[in-house]
């Protein structure tokens, strides 16, 4: 039996966590004080995942230096410095739309990382 | 003199909703006047996702948020005038402005919405002891180096205040590689939202410290070291100081309105929210000058923003056609134990709409209580709240209805245990 500790973020009241494990499998969720916080705890421990946002050159654009990027869906929590390594080396060339695509399948997950900005 | 309908001070989130909102109130004489190069306001290096769940019910980052604003001001061809500062209002609405290309002029305007959003609190109003050696940033300025001009501030850092910018940027500056020692906080309670803490700090394990404050900076060229010591009854406990290397120091130590020219032309300001005092239809002390966002007061979430500025870009508009019932009488709304203040602060229950969204702060952490509004002497609200916490704004809704029904001298917001 493991036990792992949260802090649930579903409102400000911000509940302790208590998730007893076995085998990879939520046996029971204590703490909180509602339903959202079960959901949360099960999630996290079992799935956690982040979208991750950063930024990445872009070159041949009169206004930006740097353009604003995301992970286009949440990826696993433990990817997240992997798909940083990944942006390093990205850079794009204007014009850039929001929603352009600016690398595949970053890190292995098969999630694009997309423009959240735009540069002409 | 150049004379405009409605002239909007500032391009950000505030001023954006309120130019749209004029324009579909039929208002057509419109101008946006923006200091920055761009539109969007700070929306533009808040590059984290997180933003719109209320107006779009998605997550959207900083960026895609303001665009969606953006091009609809493009789209409903708006004017606006960019690298454009405002340098003065006069209490007879003349806004003084200059910018490279006009110089210096002058525009008449009918009526004005204060847009112009919050500063962060500088180190010289914190009292921090110690040199003053390059390296300390506000979060703000680090946030807009590194997700604008792409240059990191520095590879070891230390935090003051845990608000929600210097929570965002203690992740943002470990995902780009530095090391975040510490993040601590005067106050008991964290001013950051908990998703922040457990996704920015938590995730990373960085270690927030509440109570606990910077004592000194060392360094003379360059931040070296940091100490930091808890702090019981506003004074630093000797014997816990701990000092941490490093080589950047940012705060995050609370927003204050910009109000400088509010000032100038003799608005009343408050004391508590540092911004306008407004009424039902947010227009301040002066006739026809209104004000929504974070010049007004500083917001969490910038939904509500959005929300609040609409309703100053619509009654704007309503001023202009000439159709504000003169109202007889002004209720002040008083707000006691624990709720620090309301926006508005006053109502006119025949200037109101049907329903009046009254927004409000609490002054600590407060579990269990009841969230309670009194016309008078009669209880018309008596809300359970399982939690209310400084950093979360809260709101409540008044009717005209009840208003007018009742006919109160005062209207009170406070909190009951019971």
């Amino acid at each position: 039996m493991e036990t792992r500790e949260l802090t649930c973020i579903g409102c400000p009241m911000g509940c302790a966590l208590s998730v007893e494990m076995e085998d990879g499998k939520v046996i029971s969720v204590s703490g909180n004080t509602c339903q959202q916080g079960d959901i949360y705890a099960r999630k996290e421990v079992t799935n956690p995942t982040r979208i991750v946002t950063s930024i990445v050159p872009v070159s041949g654009s009169k206004e930006e230096i740097m353009i604003s990027v995301k992970t286009a869906h949440d990826i696993p929590k433990d990817k997240i410095f992997e798909c940083m390594k990944d942006l390093k080396s990205v850079k794009v060339q204007a014009p850039v739309h929001i929603g352009d695509v600016v690398l595949e399948n970053v890190a292995g997950t098969g999630v694009d990382v997309i423009a959240t900005k735009e540069a002409l | 003199m150049k004379k405009v309908n409605v002239v909007i001070i500032g391009g950000g989130p505030a001023g954006l909703a309120a130019a749209l909102s004029a324009k579909e109130a039929g208002e057509t004489d419109i101008l946006i006047l923006e200091r920055d190069t761009k539109l969007g306001g700070i929306l533009n290096q808040c590059i984290h996702n997180g933003f719109g769940l209320h107006t779009f019910k998605e997550e959207l980052t900083g960026p895609e948020y303001a665009s969606r604003f953006i091009e609809k001001v493009k789209e409903q061809k708006i004017p606006y005038k960019l690298n454009t500062m405002v340098m003065d209002i006069s209490s007879d609405k003349v806004v003084t402005a200059m910018n490279s290309k006009e110089g210096l002029f002058q525009i008449q305007a009918k009526a004005i919405i204060l847009a112009m959003g919050c500063r962060e609190r500088p180190r010289g109003a914190l009292n921090i002891p110690g040199y003053r050696p390059a390296g300390i940033y506000s979060a703000g300025t680090a946030q807009k180096l590194v997700n604008i001009d792409g240059l990191m501030p520095g590879k070891e850092v230390v935090i003051l205040g845990s608000g929600d910018i210097g929570l965002i940027m203690a992740r943002r500056m470990t995902l780009e590689g530095a090391k975040v020692k510490v993040v601590a906080e005067l106050m008991p309670y964290s001013g950051g939202l908990k998703r922040n803490i457990v996704q920015c700090l938590d995730d990373f394990g960085i270690p927030l410290k509440l109570s606990h404050t910077v004592v000194d900076i060392e360094g003379k060229e360059r931040v070296e070291a940091v100490t930091i010591a808890e702090v019981k009854d506003g004074k630093p406990v000797p014997g816990t100081e701990e000092r941490y290397t490093c080589d950047t120091l940012l705060l995050s130590c609370g927003l204050i309105p910009e109000n400088e020219l509010s000032n100038q032309a003799g608005i009343e300001i408050s004391p508590i929210t540092k911004g306008p005092k407004v009424n039902e239809s947010l227009e301040t002390t002066i006739d026809g000058v209104f004000a929504c966002g974070n010049v007004l007061h500083v917001h969490d979430l910038v939904d509500f923003v959005s929300q609040e500025a609409k309703q100053a870009g619509k009654n704007a508009v309503k001023y202009l056609k000439d159709q504000e019932v003169k109202a007889t009488k002004t209720i002040p709304i008083q707000t006691d134990n624990g709720v620090r203040y309301s926006v508005p602060f006053v109502v006119r229950p025949e200037d109101m709409d049907d329903l009046l969204t009254v927004r409000f702060r609490v002054g600590g952490v407060y579990k269990d209580h009841f969230i309670s509004v009194y016309l008078d002497d009669e209880r018309i609200l008596h809300k359970p709240s399982k939690i209310l916490a400084p950093g979360e704004m809260e709101q409540i809704i008044l009717t005209k209805k009840k208003l007018m029904e009742v006919d109160p001298s005062t209207i009170r917001i406070t909190l009951e245990d019971k």
